[in-house]
């Protein structure tokens, strides 16, 4: 079963198409003789050049939402897209929008959705999908059955973004349909936290902290080694579900995938739920005063200690070297 | 108002997790408990109604075997009834499939508001509240770090990569929270003997006009193609801190340049 066209959600922030859409778009163009982009917003033109640079050729182009949230209108622009003449597959970066989107659209197309996907090859069985199950120690392959294009919802980091030096994609009107009272979802005002380091999925550094810690107030532990390290704060789902961290710091199976240089976990005891977003760091360093936790299978560096003990010590020492 | 919440009852997180190995379905046998998941969309649904002076919280779930110990929790905490669907046709069904029953079943209780969590602890697909939106023709909000209801819209805090949004939709609507955002109560004693006396309806997909080719195995449309053990990552040199253990992650993020 040969896959001839692939539509990619190309999500756009702050004026340039985010790193995951690139990913996926690079992977389609492996998988899939055309590569299609569908975006939405004001600055759609002026990411032709770098869409088409990583072999786009065509962006259906849903244009300003009014304020909506993305979900509604680009689904419906999406599917009615979809039956003028649709993809073998459409993928979407498992992002706030993108799963909002998939998720419309499933209903839409009468189409399931196959979400969490971490590869996606081509073989006899068509489009497969490759799924990371009970904390990554497992590997699920799936696919779609029955007619019309699959839905895949994939995560970050699943392949390298890697331009082919394609020319700037064509831009076409894809206008959604009005879809009344369905769309009153309004965005009234957006809020930008401050961010000093880097995007937690993006950084080169992670330092995470989890219920070892003991309290919230020790969360500030995390943040200032993580600053020294110029990389990013990351938490277990059991400080996040506390309350002590808001749930973008959350890495693991219903947060974040990352793959630093290093991740650095702080008392957290690694169940199956954080390490499926870690065990692919590059190296892994492990701080818990448990010496039979789970996280220690995979750390590269391992310290049992208190971290009470080891990270105030570890922070004044990077801090000593200026 | 009255507020319905989707609930998931689970395996036991604690418990090793296992596929079976003819269906390649998650084995869901044996005693089922409310997804701390949830937890959060239920506290919400009792402060919410508690602020609007009154109305029901109802619970929504789909399990095997009639299974209501998540839903006792739930409704221990403060919940006033619950719909249950259950059937042997619905075994091995997709998200989208569960997402047509429990939007059959969110109809018959006409509720102003629908809470759900992000993702389930143990399937995570994360569709099916959306989905349910799209199948009621609901305006959804997902990612809820604070709701508010406000007359007939509610009001919410949406979590973004950077920062939030504030949204605001009318009623009614689909809203997704995500965790930590409320204090879960526990349920007390009084809470608990309440429980086991609150309605709990047990429905069957024929009960709610639904076609057994739409769910179940039968209706899904994906399929596992296989099962493998994924590349294990092998342990590395392992130090007791004793006073020192700092210095060997110095020296570590030395060797990789880190610092």
């Amino acid at each position: 079963m040969a896959v001839d066209t692939i539509w990619v959600l190309a999500e756009v922030a702050d004026g340039v198409p985010i790193t995951t859409s690139l990913e996926l778009i690079s992977q389609a163009r492996a998988l899939a003789g055309t590569v299609e982009a569908v975006a939405w917003g004001d600055a759609t033109a002026s990411v032709a050049a770098t869409l088409g640079e990583y072999g786009v050729t065509k962006i259906h182009d849903v244009g300003d939402l009014a304020g909506s949230l993305p979900g509604v209108p680009v689904a419906a622009a999406i599917a009615a897209a979809v039956a003028a003449g649709g993809p073998d597959a459409i993928l979407f970066p498992a992002t706030y929008d993108g799963r909002d989107i998939a998720a419309r659209l499933s209903v839409r197309l009468d189409r399931p959705v196959l979400t969490n996907v971490v590869g996606l090859t081509t073989g006899d069985a068509g489009l497969v999908t490759q799924h990371a199950i009970f904390g990554g120690s497992q590997v699920l392959t799936a696919r779609f059955t029955g007619a019309g294009p699959g839905i895949y919802v994939v995560r970050a980091k699943s392949f390298a973004a890697e331009p082919s030096g394609g020319a700037p994609a064509t831009v076409v009107a894809a206008p959604a349909p009005d879809t009344g009272a369905t769309n009153g979802a309004k965005i009234i005002a957006r809020h930008v936290e401050e961010r000093t380091g880097p995007k937690l999925d993006e950084a080169d550094v992670v330092v995470s902290g989890g219920r070892g810690l003991g309290e919230k107030d020790q969360y500030v532990l995390i943040e200032e080694l993580a600053s020294l390290l110029r990389g990013a704060a990351g938490a277990s789902r059991a400080i996040v579900d506390a309350g002590w961290v808001p749930y973008s710091h959350q890495v693991g199976q219903t947060g974040k995938t990352v793959k630093p240089t290093v991740y650095v976990a702080c008392g957290i005891s690694g169940a199956t739920q954080h390490l499926v977003g870690m065990k692919n760091s590059k190296n892994i360093v492990a701080i818990n005063k448990d010496q039979d936790a789970p996280i220690f299978s995979v750390a590269d560096l391992g310290v049992v200690g208190d971290v009470h003990k080891v990270l105030p010590k570890l922070i004044e020492a990077i801090k000593a070297r200026g | 108002m009255n507020v319905v919440v989707c609930v998931k009852q689970i395996p036991d997180p604690a418990a090793p997790p296992a596929l079976d190995p003819g269906t390649k379905n998650l084995v869901r046998e044996g005693k089922l408990i409310l997804d701390d998941s949830d937890s959060y969309g239920v506290e919400m649904a009792l402060q919410l109604a508690d602020a609007a002076g009154g109305g029901e919280v109802t619970l929504v779930s789909m399990a095997p075997n009639g299974e209501t110990s998540g839903l006792r929790t739930a409704l221990a905490m403060g919940a006033a009834r619950a719909i249950l669907v259950s059937d042997d046709a619905l075994v091995g069904t997709d998200a989208l499939g569960t997402a047509k029953v429990l939007a059959a079943a969110i109809r018959r209780a006409e509720p102003d508001l629908v809470l759900a969590a992000t993702e389930s602890s143990d399937g995570y697909t994360g569709t099916t509240p959306v989905q349910i939106a799209e199948l009621l023709g609901l305006p959804s909000v997902t990612f809820a770090k604070k709701v508010e209801i406000t007359g007939a819209s509610v009001k919410v805090e949406r979590q973004t990569e950077a920062g939030y949004d504030e949204v605001e939709s009318p009623l009614p609507a689909v809203v997704t929270v995500t965790a930590g955002v409320v204090e879960p109560r526990y349920p007390s004693f009084k809470g608990i003997m309440a429980a086991k006396s609150k309605p709990v309806e047990t429905l069957s997909i024929a009960d709610l006009g639904l076609d057994a080719s739409q769910v179940g195995g039968a209706g899904a449309r994906q399929e596992v193609v296989d099962v493998a053990e994924a590349e294990a990552r092998s342990a590395g040199e392992i130090v007791v801190d004793e006073g020192e253990g700092h210095q060997k992650v110095i020296e570590f993020l030395e060797q990789l340049k880190v610092l």
